[in-house]
This record gives C-alpha cells, sequence and structure tokens, in this order.
C-alpha cells in the first residue's frame, strides 16, 4: 500500500471541506482521484492493498455514524436510510424488514455477517467491479483502471460479466445486491459537496459507460453520500430479492432481481423491475415493467417480460449462460412476488 | 511473516525520506482485551498487522488479507468485524477483543473454545481463532438458532480443511450455555 494521509471528519463540513479535496487533479468517482472517504474500508482498503487505488489522502468518516446519516426513519413519506448505516444494521432493521423487504433482503443476500457489519449503505453503492482484469494490476489493459488502454476482458475469461450495458471499452459487472433495490424502489440521494447540498435520483447516480468507464458516478470533488430516502409506493411491501450465484452464501450474483408488484385482483397495476449481476450498472427494466402493467400475473406474462427485459442482451464467450439464467431467475422472482402473503 | 516485516522496512524507509506530509507514523492507542497499548503505527497499519506485528499478539490469523476468508475477524466493540480491511486508526477509542481475551484468568476457556475442542472443530486450527471470534458473535447476535441459520451466517469464515459440521455442532453445544452465562 502506497503512503497517505489519514485524518478524521467528526462532522458533514469537515468531512467536506478538508483541504486535500482543493487539490483533486482528477474526478472524484474515479478510481485514481487523489482524495477518498473512508467508512467501513471493504472496498477502499481492498483495493489500496492491490494498488489499484492510491489515493493521497484520505478521509475517515465513521464519526458521521453518531449524525442524521447513522439512523434509519420511517414515515408516511417513506424510508430514510442513513449513508453510515452499516449493511447489517439496515438488514435487521424491523420497519426495513416489514415495508421493504426487498431491501432487507439484498443487504442480507450480500457478502459476510463481518463484511456487513463494516461496511456502510453510502460505500455499498459505490463498490467497484470484482472483474480480475480490473483488480489485477499485472494486466495492463483495463479502461477503469488505465483510461484508454483497452479492455483485457473482451476477449478473455469473461463468465463473470455483464450482458447489459456493456460497451467495447467496458463489459465489468456492476458487482451491488442494495443498489438494485433502490433504483427499483425509485430512491433519491441526498447529497452534500464543497459547492453546496443536492438531492438527485439514485437512477442518475451511476453513469453509464460511454467511453469513461473510470468515472463510475456524477459525483462531484469532495461529494458525500448522506441518505437514500426510499418513498413509500403500494408495490413496496410485495417485493422482493432473488439472487443466483455458484455458492449458496457470500458470493456474488450471476443473476439477480430485485422486484416489487402491485396487484389489482388478478391484475397488475404496477411493478418494479432491477436486473444484477448482469449488467454494467445498477440497472432498471422500465420496458418490462410497462409490458407486465395490466397482465395476469401468470408465467405467459413473466416469461414475455423476461424476454423483453434481455432483448438487449450483449453475451460474450464465456457468459451466454447469463441470457438464460437472467430470464429465469426474473420469472422465478416474479412468480415468488405474485404469490407471496402480505 | 517475512512478507509482512520486509514491507514495514519499505514503508518506514519511504515515510523517514518524506518528512511531515501527514504519512508520518503516529502514536496509537489501542484498547485490546480491556487493555491499553499505545502504538507507534503508519497509518496503512491494518488492525491486523497492528495485533500481531505491534501489540504481539499472534492469535488472530492473517489468511488472504483481502476480506475474503475471515481468519482475521476479531470483534470491535462487540462487534465482528474483518481485522484486515480495518486500519488500526480508525480502531481507535474502541474495544478490540481477540482470541487472547476470552478464556478467564484462571485458564477457564470460553464456551465456544471448549465447545470446538469438545467437536474436533478444526484440523489444521488456523482458521480457528477467526471461527471462534465469529461463533461467538454470531450467537450473541441471536443467528445461531438453526443448523442453517448458524452455516448462513457463519459463511464468512472458511474453513479448507472443511471441519464444518464440526463446527456447526461446537456451536450448537456453546450456544446455550452462553446464553446461560
Amino acid at each position: 500500500m502506497r503512503p497517505f494521509s489519514y485524518s478524521r471528519a467528526d462532522n458533514i463540513q469537515a468531512a467536506i471541506h478538508a483541504p486535500s479535496i482543493s487539490d483533486t487533479q482528477i474526478e472524484t468517482a474515479s478510481v485514481h482521484a487523489s482524495h477518498q472517504y473512508l467508512a467501513g474500508g471493504t472496498t477502499l482498503i481492498d483495493l489500496m492493498k492491490l494498488d489499484v487505488m492510491r489515493p493521497r489522502n484520505v478521509t475517515d468518516i465513521n464519526a458521521l455514524e453518531h449524525t442524521p446519516s447513522g439512523e434509519i426513519s420511517f414515515g408516511p413519506r417513506g424510508l430514510h436510510l442513513g449513508a453510515l448505516v452499516r449493511m447489517s444494521a439496515a438488514a435487521e432493521h424491523a420497519d426495513v424488514r416489514e415495508n421493504y423487504p426487498v431491501i432487507a433482503q439484498s443487504l442480507e443476500l450480500a457478502a459476510s455477517a463481518q463484511i456487513r457489519n463494516m461496511a456502510s449503505l453510502g460505500g455499498n453503492v459505490l463498490q467497484r467491479t470484482r472483474c480480475t482484469y480490473f483488480r489485477d494490476t499485472s494486466y495492463g489493459t483495463c479502461n477503469k483502471r488505465e483510461p484508454g488502454s483497452g479492455c483485457a476482458a473482451l476477449e478473455g475469461i469473461n463468465r463473470s460479466h455483464a450482458v447489459l450495458g456493456t460497451t467495447e471499452s467496458c463489459i465489468a459487472s456492476y458487482p451491488g445486491d442494495f443498489a438494485q433495490a433502490l433504483i427499483a424502489l425509485d430512491a433519491e440521494v441526498e447529497l452534500a459537496g464543497p459547492k453546496g447540498s443536492r438531492r438527485i435520483h439514485f437512477a442518475e447516480l451511476h453513469r453509464p459507460l460511454g467511453n469513461t468507464p473510470h468515472v463510475e458516478t456524477v459525483l462531484e470533488p469532495g461529494e458525500l453520500i448522506l441518505a437514500f430516502m426510499v418513498p413509500s409506493a403500494p408495490w413496496a411491501k410485495r417485493s422482493l430479492y432473488l439472487k443466483i450465484r455458484d455458492r449458496q452464501s457470500y458470493e456474488f450474483a450471476l443473476a439477480s432481481a430485485a422486484v416489487a408488484l402491485d396487484l389489482d385482483g388478478g391484475t397488475i397495476r404496477n411493478t418494479r423491475i432491477a436486473l444484477g449481476g448482469v449488467a454494467t450498472l445498477p440497472w432498471r427494466a422500465h420496458e418490462t415493467e410497462q409490458k407486465l402493467k395490466g397482465r395476469r400475473p401468470d408465467d405467459e406474462a413473466f416469461n414475455e417480460a423476461a424476454s423483453t427485459a434481455f432483448a438487449g442482451a450483449k453475451p460474450r464467450e464465456h457468459n451466454a449462460f447469463k441470457v438464460q439464467l437472467g430470464k429465469l431467475t426474473l420469472v422465478r422472482a416474479l412468480r415468488q412476488a405474485a404469490t407471496m402473503e402480505i | 511473516m517475512t512478507v509482512t516485516l520486509l514491507e514495514r522496512a519499505r514503508a518506514d524507509a519511504s515515510v523517514a525520506a518524506k518528512a511531515m506530509d501527514g504519512t508520518e507514523p503516529r502514536s496509537t492507542t489501542l484498547r485490546i482485551n480491556g487493555r491499553d497499548h499505545r502504538l507507534t503505527l503508519d497509518a496503512r497499519t491494518t488492525l491486523l498487522d497492528a495485533l500481531r506485528e505491534h501489540a504481539g499478539l499472534t492469535g488472530t490469523k492473517k489468511g488472504c488479507d483481502h476480506g475474503q476468508c475471515g481468519a482475521c475477524t476479531v470483534l470491535v466493540d462487540k462487534r465482528r468485524v474483518l481485522s484486515c480491511l480495518t486500519l488500526a486508526a480508525t480502531a481507535e477509542g474502541q474495544d478490540v477483543t481477540t482470541i487472547e481475551g476470552l478464556a478467564k484468568s484462571d485458564g477457564t476457556l470460553h464456551p465456544m473454545q471448549q465447545a470446538f475442542i469438545d467437536h474436533d472443530a478444526f484440523q489444521c486450527g488456523y482458521c480457528t481463532p477467526g471461527q471462534i471470534m465469529s461463533a461467538i458473535a454470531c450467537v450473541q447476535e441471536g443467528h445461531a438458532e438453526t443448523e442453517a441459520q448458524i452455516r448462513e451466517f457463519m459463511s464468512g469464515n472458511l474453513c479448507r480443511c472443511a471441519a464444518y459440521p464440526n463446527i456447526v455442532d461446537a456451536i450448537q453445544q456453546a450456544r446455550p450455555q452462553m446464553e446461560r452465562a
């Protein structure tokens, strides 16, 4: 690990006005940003040890746990999840489990008990890809790590890689689960930064790859996630997260589905769908949702929806199985949601 | 271990060459098993290396050093965490409990340690301190009610000797004992 300067921020103002932020020459969202915030450290410290991330300044924001960013609250307007809440705390919170099962499940099925105790919700959505060519610096070609160098995964071992949202510059899969629940439920993100505060849709946080896969989010230098707001919605209770993986626990998704259904007797009034393990960023399946509106919740509708969801898939040599696996995952998730007792 | 010492020597050298830019070692007090340890640590020092190389507590093991195996599991403020991905500086002011802090001063083992012996819940023993720390937290969290739940909530601790069935048995023995205590 390369030397860095460590400092602690006890409050938001101290964090976003850390002097080292103004020196930042490279986009904060880039892997090469010279300043990084540290919460649980489960991504950052790992990637610093691998020499993939090389910040010169690290600001420890764990003390923000003692501000509203460390709290969960639930009311008529929805759910407020502080960004410094740990994954395990959110997964076990009674209001989350009762009213937003897809959120609780996406957290509970991720990582291990130890990592869930460490990792913050804010850090969780910013976790970086598990693409081997990104994580191993002995590969010279990775557009995420060394912009413009190429992508070794295109013709390499790409079994775990994405089939949706890919470009010729990057096919790295977005590894997270929680983000799929947030994007499905129309969550918003509260941000604070040196230039002020703002609120954006969660769906706007991650940038489509384009030609700059190394810049993963729209976060400005020094900008910090304070909280997530998940609106109340008639489909939130009938929601779940289905995760399919190589082993039953402590593994990233090969394919996953976050689904929420609002049923009106025998028809689907509304639905929300997001897909994980198969896309380069948190992936909302808008067209698929439209297809299901007004339909009966049966296998015919679900199979058609799954075909729509993967119509634009671009499989590579080793990950073609993800198209069929992704479809079956979505169908099974929708079936289970339709028969949930709520 | 040689690797770690070499890396530290190299780290010391590069820090010495760059005077006072915020990267120099600083005094850090860690409260480990109820006792304060005042250590001089480079900012890069993980809690795992601070325990093993600086505080001399080698019971906590370094497996993968990347948060994938669970061998380095310790309790920080009673929560199980991976000491390899925790910077020592961030643990300042918190209570760190390691495998060395479990037995009573008269040598009586913690019920979980005794259960691991009773059920032969290890072969090589390298993952065992991490397994035991994780198992204690698993019981305290209320995640050791069924065999399936134990397996799910212990999945962050790998055992390459595959002593898993015996580990599950050990936890099932220790759980009621811990709840009574």
